[in-house]
């Protein structure tokens, strides 16, 4: 998606990138980026709070008409109600880690039948 | 001051993905974008003259593979804004599916919202269509394909600044 922005800015057009994954958007680099931590999913707003979704489009648009130079990150007030998708979200622990690693082996499997198959 | 901490607050998927998809035995780990260089075009015209599009990673389209598990069909898309979609498709992208949902397409790609603008005069007018781009690891498809194609289409729509808004 930031690649895509880029692709426009260099055409001349104006954009802003609405984004959760903070670290991919500013590593790639875009010329404006409304940055709402969240888990990733609703970065333009809580699903069925079109009050929040129309503070953060808000923004965006703020964003387009007062940034004077790339790479100019805003970051919304808003915050998801608890902390815990945060240490969740793709988590590997002792736990997990045979599991996973079996998981990876299965899909794995599955991709070459399929290739096989074509 | 709120607290102290030894990390950063906020999650790096850079991070996060490198040492989830090493546990599930993929050594070679995903090389993501980096850019020095940054482009930037100034609003060419103050924003209540201005047309606004949109650009989401959802899909518009799932099938069912195989064994019956959804798939969101990868094209390029674009499609009218008004009506907007009542739903679009986000199964096959990468977004916490235990925190939250997609079911609102405004938590996403906030379609009504920017009408609501256009009627407020906030903006001149949000785009007659939104484009859907969705991922493609392949940044070379991404650049190739995918980036002329937006761009190709928000010249035939006639707008000026676009909203990007990913999963």
């Amino acid at each position: 998606m930031s690649l895509v922005g880029r692709h426009l800015e260099e055409n001349g057009i104006a954009t802003v990138v609405m984004g959760s994954a903070r670290d991919v958007v500013e590593e790639c680099g875009v010329a404006r980026f409304v940055f709402t931590d969240f888990p990733l999913g609703n970065p333009c707003g809580r699903p069925r709070d079109a009050a929040m979704q129309a503070a953060i489009l808000g923004m965006a648009l703020d964003l387009l008409e007062r940034a004077w130079m790339p790479r100019t990150t805003l970051q919304t007030p808003f915050r998801w109600e608890s902390d815990s998708w945060r240490e969740a979200f793709m988590r590997v622990d002792e736990g997990n880690r045979a599991a996973l690693a079996r998981a990876g082996e299965e899909r794995r499997r599955r991709q070459a039948e399929a290739k096989a198959i074509e | 001051m709120d607290r102290t901490l030894t990390h950063r607050s906020f999650v790096s998927y850079i991070d996060r993905s490198r040492e989830y998809y090493a546990a599930q035995g993929y050594e070679k780990p995903y090389a993501w974008a980096h850019h020095d260089a940054v482009p930037f075009a100034p609003l060419p015209k103050p924003l209540a003259a201005c047309r606004i599009g949109l650009v989401t990673t959802a899909a518009r389209t799932q099938r069912t593979d195989l064994i019956g598990a959804p798939l969101m069909l990868r094209e390029l898309y674009a499609q009218t804004a008004d009506p907007p979609p009542a739903r679009l498709y986000t199964d096959g992208l990468f977004w916490d599916k235990e925190a939250t949902h997609t079911d609102d397409v405004d938590s996403f790609l906030p379609v009504n919202r920017l009408a609501e603008f256009a009627a407020a005069g906030r903006i001149g007018s949000a785009a007659r269509r939104f484009y859907g781009v969705p991922t493609d690891y392949s940044q070379g498809r991404t650049r190739e394909k995918a980036a002329p194609q937006v761009l190709a289409w928000c010249r035939e729509d006639g707008i000026d600044a676009v909203l990007l808004a990913g999963l």
